[in-house]
């Protein structure tokens, strides 16, 4: 029966739906655990100090490489377009304006989910696969202030600083193409660069996106690392799921500030 | 108090299958008693009751004179300080060198100088004989010496209560000796009480001062070392000797083998 059949499509989109906000709401409070339980962590930063060198150092290389390649090609790009309105002049504006408001905080972030937060999830499954996370409870030190909190603030910390390597490398890619290889005037270049990024609207801003998306791939990937199944299987589901659900999460977050820092909530 | 483990009328599961059923078992302070029993009959779940991280589903656990039914986890947090837990499968820190595993709870609970730490941590290290590895990290270690490192985690605090979950599983004849007297020497010399979970009959029955035997879930026999050597119980006979004909079943219930390899007759 034709109807049957659609009221199982309507209930099964019903339920997936159901299961993704009960998802997200675990995340949230797993979240507040883990704020709740911080205060290990600022007493002995080196805690911190040493996620933030992990993390940071795993995904160095791959987002000063990504930053560098998507620069040249905005500045290729972006000469291209201009050109056709007399204004290659203005590339410089379009490499930075891009690279700070948007692709900065997004793409570095996309990739340190990819890179650290997948690296974060397996890390925290394995350890309660093997059971050093129950060996830790039966020491009395909670897992989740000596575990989970160094690493969620170590990612929170070192994202909108990858963010920002990421956009230098960026407007250095595009320097390079546009001034360099096309020959656009660089005294220009910079100054109507200058003269365009603001400090408050596009700057901040960004360095508020990559918080933002610093503490949801964070807080994914420890609550995935954490709730994993004790097993292989379980661990490399978790993994990729952490890759998953950071990607989606920080898109949909990004549509969400874009449209308030446009409209100027400031 | 004189019982510084009391375990009443304990029945606990998994899902819905009976693991432990009506369980009664006392440890006297200062005591060394064994558990021995076959694979899968419930030693390792008995010892996680016993350090709290299972709750009974009927019956009491007291430990150190708390009800851990309704053990609050600061409570609960607190009575660990005065635990130590050597797990069957060793589960070192994976992301610490030896010394620092074996130094963590001194360095999580006291506020000791690290030259003091240093010393108690190589005390530790080398009775078990493993001073020389102190900087290598757990993956660098062979099975047998990984357990002899949790085994000096284990204690690294001079606990009251230790629960030793296999400590003689992988271990070669001579570290088995020396190991099992260590075991000794830590009750005898600190005054600790431990629980030995074990199937090596013939060494355990050297050191240990009762022995309780579980089958399926229940304790079938209980006696002093020589009250089980001398023991006639068919069972206790058969496990104590390492006999294959008896009333201890090899297999794990199932259908007959007929039945699962199609070899009925139709
Ligand atoms: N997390 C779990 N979920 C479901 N069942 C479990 C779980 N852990 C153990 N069991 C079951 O409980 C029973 C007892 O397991 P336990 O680990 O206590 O055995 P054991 O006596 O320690 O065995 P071994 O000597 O092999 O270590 C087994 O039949 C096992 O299948
Ligand atoms: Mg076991």
């Amino acid at each position: 029966m034709p109807l049957d059949a659609t009221l199982r499509g309507i209930r099964q989109v019903g339920d997936r739906t159901l299961r993704i906000v009960e998802r997200v709401g675990a995340t949230v409070a797993f979240l507040g655990l883990t704020l709740a339980q911080s205060a290990t962590s600022f007493r002995r930063f080196g805690l911190v100090i040493r996620e933030i060198f992990y993390a940071g150092v795993q995904s160095l290389i791959i987002i000063l490489v990504s930053g560098l390649f998507v620069g040249m090609v905005l500045g290729l790009q972006g000469h291209e377009t201009l050109q056709n309105y007399g204004s290659e002049q203005s590339v410089g504006v379009l490499v930075a304006l891009s690279l700070v408001r948007e692709l900065g905080p997004v793409v570095s972030a996309l990739l340190f989910a990819s890179r650290a937060g997948s690296a974060i999830t397996a890390e925290i499954g394995l350890m309660k696969a093997t059971e050093q996370l129950s060996a830790m409870e039966m020491m009395a030190v909670s897992p989740i202030s000596r575990v989970v909190a160094p690493r969620f603030w170590g990612g929170v910390f070192s994202m909108p600083v990858l963010a920002m390597l990421f956009s230098a490398m960026g407007i250095v890619g595009g320097f390079l193409v546009a001034v360099v290889v096309i020959g656009v005037d660089d005294g220009a270049f910079w100054s109507q660069m200058q003269a365009a990024v603001d400090f408050r609207h596009d700057i901040v801003n960004g360095i508020i996106k990559s918080v933002v998306f610093g503490i949801a791939v964070s807080a994914i990937a420890t609550f995935e690392g954490y709730e994993a199944p004790p097993t292989a299987e379980g661990v490399s589901g978790a993994t990729t799921r952490t890759v998953v659900s950071s990607s989606l999460a920080i898109l949909a977050l990004d549509l969400v500030m874009t449209a308030f820092m446009l409209k100027g909530w400031n | 108090m004189t019982n510084l483990v009391e375990i009443s009328d304990l029945n606990f599961g998994y899902n819905d299958r009976l693991v432990l059923k009506g369980i009664n078992l006392t440890v006297p302070k200062g005591s060394l008693v064994a558990i021995m029993g076959l694979s899968g009959c419930g030693k390792t779940t008995l010892l996680r009751l016993i350090g709290g991280q299972l709750r009974a589903r009927e019956g009491s656990v007291r430990v150190a004179g708390q009800e851990l039914n309704h053990i609050s986890q600061r409570d609960l947090y607190a009575l660990r300080r005065r635990l130590g837990m050597l797990f069957q499968f060793g589960a070192l820190f994976t992301d610490l060198s030896v010394y620092d595993n074996v130094a963590f709870q001194m360095r999580e609970h006291t506020t000791l100088p690290e030259s003091v730490i240093r010393d108690l941590t190589l005390m530790k290290l080398n009775a078990v004989g493993l001073r020389g590895v102190q900087s290598l990290m757990p993956s660098e270690l062979s099975g047998g010496m990984a357990r002899r490192v949790a085994l000096a985690r284990a204690t690294a605090l001079d606990p009251e209560l230790i629960l030793y979950d296999e400590p003689f599983a992988g271990l070669d004849p001579i570290s088995l000796g020396v190991i099992g007297q260590l075991i000794r020497r830590l009750n005898d010399v600190l005054g600790a009480t431990s629980v030995l979970v074990t199937h090596d009959v013939q060494e355990s029955l050297k050191i240990v001062d009762y022995v309780y035997f579980v089958s399926e879930g229940v304790i079938v026999a209980q006696g002093t070392p020589d009250e089980i050597r001398a023991s006639t119980l068919p069972f206790v006979h058969q496990f104590v000797w390492g006999e294959v004909d008896g009333p201890l079943p090899f297999h794990y219930p199932a259908q007959a083998i007929q039945n699962d390899l199609g070899l009925r007759e139709g």
